[in-house]
């Protein structure tokens, strides 16, 4: 059966029933039960024309549940001749969701959770356990998400950039489960560049298609962490990377920068180098400079550190990272780098072992464990 | 979001201000307690934030290995460990500091005289995937 077929016209057939005269929220549910079933029957019978199908049962559902709600009775007779939307009118309605979903009065947990049901076509189980909680509790969220959002027209235009920090997001959340999140996250960005023509839009596209390049060479046995300069260069996605900076080249053509751009112009520059020692750091630098004037992120400020370190030298890199507030994560991970390579080992050591205690995940957690234990292994010889 | 365990101890936290031990209270105390838990948990259910809630027998036994072929050693209970866990939550919530307000919600839970036990419960946030973006 074609799942992914049945996730891109999910956004499609919520968009119909919306056209009819459902409201958002019972739509989506019409919607997910017609998916559940699409689910469960078409493996055995597989309906020759898709998106009919959805739109019948899923209008169906919507019926039962308006006649089980006597107050929506008279939805019944407003809706059934409307005539189906044309071409046009499907791409909008699938835009308009994406700006329902990213609401800016949903917090981003319930945002990302709106988002990968009611225009990814997940089932609320598979949202769950993409994050690894019970399906009851991820049915909740979804439930408060669209009264949250009950009172939002749904032809309101939205703000891009509310959608795309969903989308970075879904991305970056690099949690479990059989649904591959960061696919879903391309999908998603790939479909929205379709639909529109905002540079900032491809430039998170291309970001993230960079970055999924190297998604095999980024994890060893066992799930074990291989920073980018040991990662087996080898085994990156040359056609991802191709078509990311194809992406991004377009963008940055039509001179409207923004974050996601800058970004994605760093990933290009690591995905472009033979190694470390030939990558181009001086413009990674620049366009790290770029990024702190978009964004002023303490974050950014972080990682500019690193670079400058590897582009001018250790002690470069320490004095750009005196600007920098120690409390951020990494902090001490960048410090102990940086202070290795400018021979400092007792305290590299030492430095490399608190990041350890602070680190957020297991294998970050592991990785500087061992680059702690391999500093004290040089001190002793 | 993320995740936190607020984790309940038999022994090892501070005293809690309201500290009569369970088998102390009357029935229904103990009742009111255990429907306050209830519905705590069924209330973080519908705010979307509930991950799991269990409960520990006391009765804890230590095991190690013994070495090649030879059967796991065990040892205890130990009736001076300092440490017993007595139970835990897990929730998935926005911030930290929810997590904080959380945990202080539970820790009103009544005890004796249905007053609440300000019990002492440890926070500690979970160890999570590394994101995929972080140069």
């Amino acid at each position: 059966m074609d799942e992914a077929l049945l996730r891109t016209l999910t956004p499609t057939v919520i968009g119909v029933l919306v056209r009819r005269g459902a409201d958002f929220a019972a739509a989506e549910d019409a919607v997910q039960e017609a998916l559940v079933e699409a689910l469960r029957v078409w493996a055995d019978d597989p309906p020759r024309d898709a998106k009919g199908w959805l739109v019948t049962v899923a209008w169906r559902k919507f019926l039962d549940a308006a006649r089980a709600d006597s107050s929506r009775r008279h939805r019944e007779e407003l809706v059934e001749a409307e005539p189906a939307p044309g071409p046009g009118e499907a791409a909008d309605d699938t835009l308009r969701l994406y700006f329902l979903c990213a609401h800016p009065s949903l917090t981003p947990a319930s945002a990302v959770a709106l988002t990968l049901r009611a225009v990814g076509g997940l089932t609320t189980r598979q949202i769950a356990q993409a994050h690894l909680v019970p399906e009851a509790t991820m049915a909740q969220r979804i439930s408060r998400a669209r009264r949250t959002v009950s009172s939002v027209r749904f032809n309101q235009p939205g703000d891009v950039a509310t959608v795309l920090r969903v989308l970075y997001l879904v991305f970056n959340e690099g949690h479990g489960g059989d649904v591959d999140l960061a696919g879903e996250a391309i999908r998603l960005t790939r479909q929205l560049f379709a639909l529109t023509d905002e540079p900032e839009v491809a430039g998170l596209l291309a970001l993230m298609l960079l970055h999924h390049a190297r998604r095999a060479s980024r994890t060893g046995p066992g799930g074990r962490l291989v920073p980018l300069a040991d990662q087996d260069r080898s085994r990156w996605d040359t056609r991802l990377i191709a078509e990311g900076v194809t992406i991004l080249q377009a963008a940055l053509a039509r001179d409207r920068l923004g974050e996601y751009q800058a970004q994605a112009a760093i990933a290009a520059l690591h995905a472009d180098a033979p190694s470390t020692c030939e990558t181009d750091w001086v413009q990674i630098v620049e366009w790290y400079d770029e990024l702190l004037l978009l964004t002023g992120s303490p974050v950014v400020r972080l990682n500019r550190a690193v670079a400058v370190g590897e582009a001018d030298g250790p002690q470069a890199g320490l004095a750009a990272l005196a600007g920098v507030s120690p409390g951020l994560p990494r902090y001490a991970a960048v410090q102990a780098y940086l202070l290795e390579r400018a021979g400092d080992l007792g305290q590299a050591a030492e430095l490399y072992a608190e990041a350890a205690r602070a680190a957020t995940s297991l294998p970050e957690r592991d990785h500087l464990t061992r680059q702690a234990a391999r500093v004290r292994q040089l001190l002793q010889e | 979001m993320a995740k936190y365990l607020l984790l309940k101890h038999y022994r090892g936290a501070p005293a809690a201000a309201n500290d009569v031990p369970m088998d102390q209270w009357t029935p229904e105390e103990i009742s009111a307690h255990v429907k306050y838990m209830e519905d705590f948990a069924s209330r973080l259910e519908e705010t979307g934030e509930f991950v799991d809630a269990r409960a520990l027998s006391p009765e804890g036994t230590f095991v190690r290995y013994d070495g090649e072929g030879r059967p796991p050693v065990t040892d205890g209970p130990f009736a001076e460990t300092k440490d017993l866990i007595a139970g835990w939550m897990v929730i998935d919530v926005d911030s930290y500091e929810r997590a904080l307000d959380l945990a202080a919600e539970l820790s009103a839970a009544p005890g004796a005289g249905g007053k609440p036990i300000h019990e002492w419960l440890e926070v500690r946030r979970f160890l999570t995937e590394p994101p995929t973006i972080t140069e």
